[in-house]
């Protein structure tokens, strides 16, 4: 590990000060960064910790809940609203990692966890355009049984682990930012961005700007809602494939549905595609079978991971039927 | 720096580049909690902060100033040894014995978090306030914890006598352990 200096941030304001004076990077739980800092892939000079900032889930006048960003990801899991009003975000978030692993990460901290790949870590034996912009990317002709089929181009092929934000993609949620020309928001399906020439910059957030909150909008409907995950052992492990999804049927008829899918690109992909086919159709498993083949028409296998295409199929049906079958 | 390393004050000045997990080996000379991967994979190194169970190889010590922290070496006490620890002796909770320091810490911060209700992956109604303490549901929270000689049956039996649905039944411990930390 490469020395840094470390300080303690008392509130947001104070975490501004702290970063534009030393040019640091913002500690939550350290799940991520710590590791990738061991392997020298991320080499911070400075480090602030803000897991002292917000950490309350408060409900909004509006019926929104707004979760401070360093709450820590078990306590979102464990919280009656998000349990009982948005079920496929406390399902994802424990399905992700490992019971020691979420007490530490936070949600500011899950949400700007790297995407990655094998071969980013891989530091001495393998070329990632994400750790050196440009020098080309080994995962794209190697084992990438693992790697993106949506959104993926030649320069960078990984995808984005965290299961917390397919939920918050679905929901709709929004990330509240704290930087040097003040508030702003900002969708948190637009916060990541795809990797077109630039891999190794994963985010719309400006130097120094700081995720202080993610607020969850008050849809009642979005109790109907959940999330699968699909993975090679039955727990504690990236996944395959993963589907958020929420469904309002009004009679027989979809009137509305929010639909969000993991493992396949480098970003929480919102699978806005299949929500246009499936609003206002009849509530069958033809339908929903249509809409996962119109969200995956523009899916791109790699040489080991085409088996993804219809796994995801699959699962969006499987999620769709689980939801439908919950209503009726 | 001062830590509160099972419940004894320590004062040691840190490089913030310390893990918690070497702060304890190497620093305090607390050698009982293990480095395995010492990359956030095989749970290991699991200590309890403040009755939480975390992953000491990836926590920055310097994060843990003045909290909590139990490690194997603070189970056991006057009376003798932690249930859980006489449990894997009882049903042969490991071989080589180099996962059980993290798997006894990391079983006794689930247990907390399944007394006060948190729900897990496998847990069919998460509006449930009280959740069944069923095998599945122990194996599942302990999916953190790796045991590369394959004691996990016996792992999960131990886990299950202490803290399961059937405590209380003829042969096991009617009470609940004292949380520890």
């Amino acid at each position: 590990m490469t020395p840094f200096s470390f300080a303690r941030a008392t509130d947001a304001d104070d975490a501004l000060r702290l970063a534009s004076a030393r040019g640091g990077r913002y500690l939550g739980g350290g799940t991520n960064l710590v590791d990738l800092m061991r392997e020298t892939i991320e080499r911070p000079t400075a480090l602030i910790d803000v897991t002292g900032l917000s950490s309350t889930i408060g409900e909004r006048d509006d019926g929104g809940l707004l979760i401070g960003a360093a709450v820590r990801n078990t306590a979102v899991a464990e919280h009656a609203a998000v349990r009982a009003r948005y079920p496929a975000l406390a399902r994802a978030i424990l399905s992700g990692a490992s019971g020691q692993i979420r007490n530490m990460a936070t949600v500011g901290g899950n949400i700007l966890q790297r995407t990655r790949c094998a071969y980013f870590y891989d530091n001495a034996g393998s070329r990632c355009n994400k750790r050196n912009p440009g020098e080309g990317c080994d995962a794209i002709e190697g084992f990438n049984r693992m790697h993106a089929i949506l959104g993926a181009s030649p320069s960078c092929v990984a995808t984005h682990p965290s299961d917390m934000c397919v939920a918050l993609a679905a929901f709709d949620a929004t990330a509240h930012l704290l930087g040097a020309d003040g508030e702003r928001r900002l969708p948190l399906t637009e916060l990541h961005h795809l990797p077109n020439g630039r891999p190794d910059d994963e985010t719309l957030l400006k130097p120094g700007e700081l995720i202080t909150a993610v607020e969850l909008p008050a849809e009642r409907w979005f109790a109907r809602s959940t999330y699968r995950k699909v993975r090679d052992r039955a727990s504690y492990a990236f996944a395959l494939i993963s589907v958020a999804a929420a469904l309002k049927i009004d009679g027989d008829r979809i009137s509305d549905v929010r639909l969000a899918l993991g493992g396949v690109a480098h970003k929480p992909w919102r699978a806005h595609k299949a929500e246009a086919a499936l609003r206002g159709a009849p509530a069958t498993a033809e339908h929903f079978r249509d809409a996962a083949r119109a969200e995956l028409a523009g899916a791109v296998p790699l040489s080991h991971n085409g088996f993804k295409i219809e796994l995801a199929e699959r699962t969006i049906v499987a999620v769709l039927q689980e939801l439908a079958g919950e209503i009726a | 720096m001062r830590f509160v390393i099972n419940d004894t004050d320590i004062e040691t000045d840190i490089d913030p580049r310390t893990s918690l997990l070497d702060l304890l080996r190497e620093q305090i000379g607390l050698t009982g909690t293990k480095k395995g991967c010492n990359q956030g994979a095989c749970g290991a190194c699991t200590v309890l902060v403040d009755g939480e169970r975390i992953l000491s190889c990836l926590a920055l010590a310097v994060q843990y100033e003045g909290r909590q922290v139990t490690t194997v070496e603070g189970l056991a006490d006057q009376a003798g040894l932690h249930p859980l620890q006489k449990a894997f002796i009882e049903h042969d909770g490991f071989q080589c014995g180099y996962c059980t320091p993290g798997q006894l810490c990391s079983a006794i911060g689930m247990a907390a978090e399944l007394q006060r209700g948190l729900p897990s992956h496998v847990t069919g109604d998460l509006s449930a306030m009280a959740i069944r303490a069923t095998r599945e549901e122990l194996a599942e929270r302990m999916s953190g914890n790796l045991c590369r000689c394959g004691a996990h049956n016996g792992i999960i039996d131990a886990i299950d006598e202490v803290f399961g649905e059937r405590r209380g039944q003829q042969g096991y411990d009617a009470e609940m352990p004292e949380k520890v930390a």
